[in-house]
C-alpha cells in the first residue's frame, strides 16, 4: 500500500499558508533588513556584471599612471602598477563571490549527506561522523586553512578547497540535529510504518522540511567565506596575482597608506559592507524561517 | 560518574590532539620542497645531505614522527629553522609573552566593557539606546579586524598624527591594536550578556523582587545577573585562551612581534617544527577550554546531567 493511497492522511488540511509569503511578510517587517537586502543586492550584482561595468579589465596596468589620486579618468585613483582601483574594486567583488559560493557548494555536498546519514542512521555512522566533525574542530578555523594552505599553495581554487574543510561541519551538525528530531515525528513513523524504505523517508519526509534551517545557515556561511577568503588574501595566503581580491588589495595598501590613503580604505570599505549586508540578510531569513533558534553566532575570527 | 565522565572526555582530548598532530605532521611533510630545497647558494649534495642528517630528514616518516612525540613529551620540540640558534621553546617563550600582554588587555578590556554593555542593553530592552548597541554588535562581529585596523591607522595615525602606524614597545603602541583586536570579542559579550539578562529579567523571582520594592538596579545586581551568569561563563569562557594565542591580523598589521605573526613566516618559510609546535599549542589550548567549559558548567549549574550535553 503507498503512502498517498491513505485516505485519513490526505484528510488532514495543507499549511494554511505558503512558507515563502509568510517568509517574506516577516522578513519586511524590518526595515533595516530590507535595505541591508537591497544594498547587498547592489553589491552582488555590480560584482556580478563587473566585465561590463568596470572600465578597465582587471589586470590591465599602466605603468606611466601608476599611483594617481582620484580623477575623472580614475575614480578611486589607480595602484602601485597603475590599475584602474574601480575596475580592481568590482572584480575583487566577484572573486569573493566565486569563492564563497564554491565553498558553500561543497560544505553543503559533503556535509548534508554526512549530517543526514548520521542523524538517521546512528550507530556506528553516527559516532564515525561525530569523531570527524571533533577532530575537525580541534582547531581555529582559519588555522586549520593557513596550514592546508601552506601545503597546497596559495591560489583560488586551493582556497576554496582549504575553506570547504572547516565549513561542511556546520551543515553536517545541522542536518544531524534536525534528523535526529525528524525521526521520531510522527509523521515519519506513519511513513515507515506504511513500508516506506530509507531513501522515501529521506527524500520525501525529512529533507523538505530541514529547507528553511538549511537555507538561513546557507546564507550565512557565504559572508563567514568572504570574512575568511580576505583574511586569507590579506595575509598573501589566498588569491594569487593577477586575480583581485579585496583582502590582497588592503595587504597591498598598507605601505602607500601615508600618501594614498583611498587604496586601502576603499577595498575594506567594501569588505565591511559586503559582510555586514549579508549577515543582516542571513539572521533577517533565520527569524523569517526558522524562528525557533537562538542569537547569530559572529564570524570567523 | 564524575571520575567516568573525566576519563572520557580526558582521552577524547588527547585523541583529537594526537590526531591533530599525525595530521599537521603529515600536512607539513607531503609538501613538494623541504625547507633546505631553495637556499639562496645551491648547496653541495654532501653539505645538504649533512644537514638533512642533522635534522633527521632522512629517515621515514613514521620514524620522524615517532622520535618527534618522544622528544616533544620531554620537553623538546626542535630547532626553528627560522632562528637556529635557539630552541622552539625558547623563540616560543620570546614571542608568546607578546601576545599574552594583548590578549590580557584584550580580555580586560572586551570581558568588563561588554558585560556592562549588554546588561545596559538588556535593561533599556527595544529602546533607542538597545537598538544602537545591538547594531554596533553585529558590526564588531561580523567586520574582519584587520580591516577596523586600517580604519584606526587611517583616523589615528594618518589624518590626526596622534599614533604610529605600528610597532612594539611602548604602552601607547597598544592603543590601536588593543581597541581594533577588542572589538569583536566586546560585540560577543555584549550580545550574550543582553540575551542572558533578558532571559533571566522573566523569571518569576525577579516579579517577586520588584514587588517587595526592589529597585531595578538593585534586582540586577542581586538575582538576575547571579542566574544570567551561568550561561556567560560557561559560553564566554571558550573565548579567552582563544584571545591568548592572539590575532595573526592584528599582529601582522601593526607589526607586532608575537606569536601570530611568527606562525606566518613559519608558513612563509616552511618552518616545520615552528608550524608544529605553534598548532599543538593552539590545540592543546583550544581542547582543554572546552574540557574546562564543560566541566564549569556541570559545576555551576546543579539542574545539568553530566553527558548530557553533546558538544
Amino acid at each position: 500500500m503507498s503512502f498517498e493511497g491513505v485516505a485519513a492522511i490526505r484528510m488532514i488540511p495543507a499549511a494554511p499558508r505558503n512558507l515563502w509569503a509568510t517568509a517574506w511578510w516577516r522578513y519586511a517587517r524590518n526595515p533595516v533588513r530590507v535595505l541591508a537586502a537591497a544594498a547587498a543586492l547592489v553589491i552582488v550584482a555590480a560584482s556580478v556584471l563587473a566585465p561590463l561595468l568596470a572600465p578597465t579589465r582587471y589586470d590591465v596596468s599602466v605603468i606611466a599612471e601608476s599611483l594617481q589620486q582620484p580623477s575623472v579618468r580614475h575614480w578611486l585613483g589607480t595602484d602601485a602598477i597603475g590599475r584602474d582601483v574601480v575596475s580592481r574594486l568590482l572584480y575583487g567583488g566577484r572573486t569573493s563571490l566565486e569563492v564563497a559560493l564554491a565553498v558553500v557548494a561543497l560544505a553543503v555536498l559533503v556535509g548534508v549527506p554526512l549530517g543526514v546519514a548520521a542523524g538517521f542512521a546512528g550507530g556506528w555512522v553516527d559516532y564515525a561522523v561525530l569523531r570527524l566533525v571533533e577532530i575537525s574542530t580541534a582547531l581555529p578555523a582559519l588555522l586549520l586553512a593557513m596550514l592546508l594552505i601552506s601545503v597546497l599553495g596559495s591560489g583560488i581554487g586551493n582556497t576554496i578547497l582549504a575553506l570547504a574543510v572547516v565549513a561542511w561541519i556546520e551543515p553536517c551538525r545541522l542536518m544531524r540535529a534536525q534528523t535526529l528530531a525528524l525521526r521520531n515525528r510522527e509523521f515519519v513513523e506513519a511513513a515507515w510504518a506504511l513500508g516506506a524504505g530509507s531513501g522515501r523517508l529521506v527524500r520525501r519526509h525529512i529533507l523538505p522540511n530541514t529547507v528553511g534551517p538549511l537555507i538561513v545557515v546557507i546564507t550565512l556561511t557565504i559572508p563567514r567565506m568572504i570574512f575568511a577568503e580576505a583574511s586569507l588574501s590579506f595575509l598573501g595566503l589566498g588569491i594569487n596575482d593577477p586575480l583581485p581580491s579585496w583582502g590582497k588589495m588592503v595587504s597591498e595598501s598598507v605601505s602607500y597608506m601615508q600618501v594614498y590613503p583611498v587604496l586601502g580604505i576603499a577595498p575594506t570599505v567594501m569588505i565591511a559592507l559586503m559582510v555586514l549586508t549579508l549577515t543582516l540578510v542571513g539572521d533577517g531569513l533565520r527569524d523569517a524561517l526558522d524562528p525557533s533558534r537562538g542569537p547569530s553566532t559572529g564570524g570567523w575570527r | 560518574m564524575t571520575a567516568r565522565y573525566l576519563l572520557g572526555r580526558t582521552s577524547g582530548l588527547v585523541v583529537a590532539v594526537v590526531t591533530v598532530s599525525i595530521l599537521a605532521f603529515l600536512l607539513m611533510h607531503a609538501v613538494p620542497g623541504g625547507p633546505f630545497d631553495e637556499t639562496r647558494s645551491p648547496l653541495p649534495p654532501a653539505a645538504k645531505a649533512n644537514i638533512l642528517r642533522k635534522y633527521g630528514l632522512d629517515q621515514p616518516l613514521w620514524v620522524q614522527y615517532g622520535r618527534y612525540v618522544w622528544q616533544a613529551l620531554h620537553g623538546d620540540f626542535g630547532i626553528p629553522y627560522q632562528s637556529p640558534t635557539e630552541t622552539v621553546v625558547a623563540l616560543l617563550a620570546r614571542v608568546w609573552p607578546v601576545t599574552l600582554l594583548l590578549g590580557a588587555v584584550v580580555v580586560g578590556i572586551s570581558f568588563t566593557l561588554g558585560l556592562g554593555l549588554g546588561i545596559l542593553a538588556a535593561m533599556r530592552h527595544n529602546t533607542w539606546l538597545d537598538n544602537l548597541l545591538t547594531s554596533l554588535a553585529t558590526l564588531g562581529m561580523t567586520v574582519p579586524n584587520f580591516v577596523i585596523a586600517i580604519w584606526l591607522i587611517y583616523i589615528l595615525s594618518i589624518r590626526a598624527h596622534w599614533l604610529p602606524t605600528g610597532g612594539w614597545g611602548e604602552a601607547r603602541l597598544l592603543i590601536m591594536p588593543a581597541v581594533a583586536y577588542s572589538l569583536q570579542p566586546l560585540a560577543v559579550v555584549a550580545r550574550y550578556t543582553r540575551v542572558a539578562v533578558l532571559e533571566a529579567m522573566s523569571g518569576d523571582y525577579v516579579r517577586t523582587a520588584l514587588a517587595k520594592g526592589l529597585s531595578p538596579a538593585q534586582v540586577v545586581v542581586r538575582h538576575v545577573l547571579r542566574n544570567a551568569l551561568i550561561p556567560i561563563v560557561t559560553l564566554l569562557g571558550p573565548m579567552i585562551p582563544d584571545l591568548f594565542t592572539g590575532s595573526i591580523f592584528i599582529e601582522f598589521t601593526f607589526r607586532i612581534p608575537g606569536l601570530g605573526k611568527f606562525f606566518v613566516t613559519s608558513i612563509f618559510q616552511r618552518d616545520y617544527p615552528m608550524i608544529m609546535a605553534t598548532v599543538l599549542l593552539v590545540a592543546v589550548l583550544w581542547s582543554l577550554t572546552y574540557l574546562a567549559s564543560d566541566v564549569l558548567y556541570v559545576l555551576i549549574d546543579p539542574r545539568v546531567r553530566l553527558g548530557a550535553r553533546g558538544r
